[in-house]
């Protein structure tokens, strides 16, 4: 039985081996909800988004003005921390790059806040350079609230509790602060590739 | 409750407290979930068996049931557990019957 069962396993991650990152494996088609509180459901015309420094606000938009904002359409792996990785996901957001465009800063770092009090920490090069996205779209229909909507961080080269739902504010820092789960022990950066799930790994 | 529990399959997958007994047997002698903990952020007191339990996350976070903020997360991880109760002001934990009245009899020997 355990014979034939980790040979179905083999068969199946095999054509994805090497998009597989050490210690995962598919989940297919299924898009697991790994949620560590209530899901906010904020009124779109209580919703803006806004990019601050350790100063205060610098840039802020609404729903309606982040919607006029130029959108790309991205289709990404993502790797969740607890194991499983998804193939193929297509979002469409707003890039980074796009959302500090007229931001000058000499910050190193950023945290992410959301509704519902989540936060996320990384070094700011992670969201730059067509690395890291706010997205609205997934699958071609509406961010769903349990995925985050109306709007997440994607940052698919990392763990993806770094893509932080339900997002609202990016701040950037000259400091790294440990955002909801690196300060329970799980690791400050989180790169799949080096298997960084916990702080020593 | 206003959460449209049937529509959010994350308010139809919470918990309550005494979902987290059994790890928290772990770390605790007593029954803990009978315990009342007063919440950092609103000041409410309640029984962490009424605390609102999310256990799907990476670890079980356990929220007061008055704002919804975080009271407590526990996790094994390695052999280890991991426990961070900086939502919790204070914990009022019932000592078990069979302990007796309380610390003059139970430390007599040790204060003497
Ligand atoms: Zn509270």
């Amino acid at each position: 039985m355990s014979v034939l069962s980790r040979g179905f396993g083999r068969a199946r991650t095999r054509p994805a081996d090497d998009r597989l990152p050490p210690g995962q494996y598919d989940v297919g088609n299924s898009f697991p909800v790994l949620s560590a509180g209530p899901t906010p459901h904020t009124p779109l015309a209580r919703w803006d988004f806004g990019i601050d420094d350790e100063g205060g606000e610098l840039r802020r938009w609404s729903w309606e003005e982040f919607q006029a904002l130029p959108r790309e359409a991205v289709t990404v792996d993502i790797h969740c921390v607890t194991k499983w990785s998804k193939f193929d996901t297509r979002w469409e957001g707003v890039a980074i790059d796009t959302l500090l465009r007229d931001v000058p800063t000499t910050a190193s770092h950023v945290l992410a806040s959301c509704d519902g009090g989540y936060t996320t920490n990384m070094p700011l090069p992670d969201l730059v350079n067509g690395r890291a996205w706010v997205v609205d779209t997934f699958e071609g229909q509406p961010l769903a609230p349990e995925h985050g909507g109306p709007a997440r961080l994607l940052v698919p080269h990392l763990y993806f509790w770094k893509s932080a739902k339900w997002l609202r504010r990016l701040t950037l820092a000259h400091h790294d602060q440990p955002g909801f789960w690196e300060t329970f022990g799980y690791h400050i950066y989180g790169d799949p590739w080096r298997e960084q799930r916990y702080s020593g790994d | 409750m206003t959460d449209p529990v049937t529509l959010d399959p994350i308010a139809a997958r919470r918990l309550d407290g005494n979902a987290a007994g059994g790890i928290l047997a772990e770390v605790f002698a007593v029954d803990v979930t009978a315990a009342r903990s007063r919440c950092a952020g609103c000041g409410a007191t309640s029984m962490l068996g009424a605390h609102h339990v999310y256990a799907d996350a990476p670890a079980m976070v356990l929220r007061c049931p008055s704002c919804t903020g975080m009271v407590l997360r526990v996790g094994m991880r390695e052999g280890r557990i991991l426990l961070d109760l900086s939502g919790s002001r204070l914990l009022e934990i019932p000592m078990p019957a069979s302990s007796g009245g309380g610390p003059a009899t139970e430390d007599d020997g040790e204060l003497g």
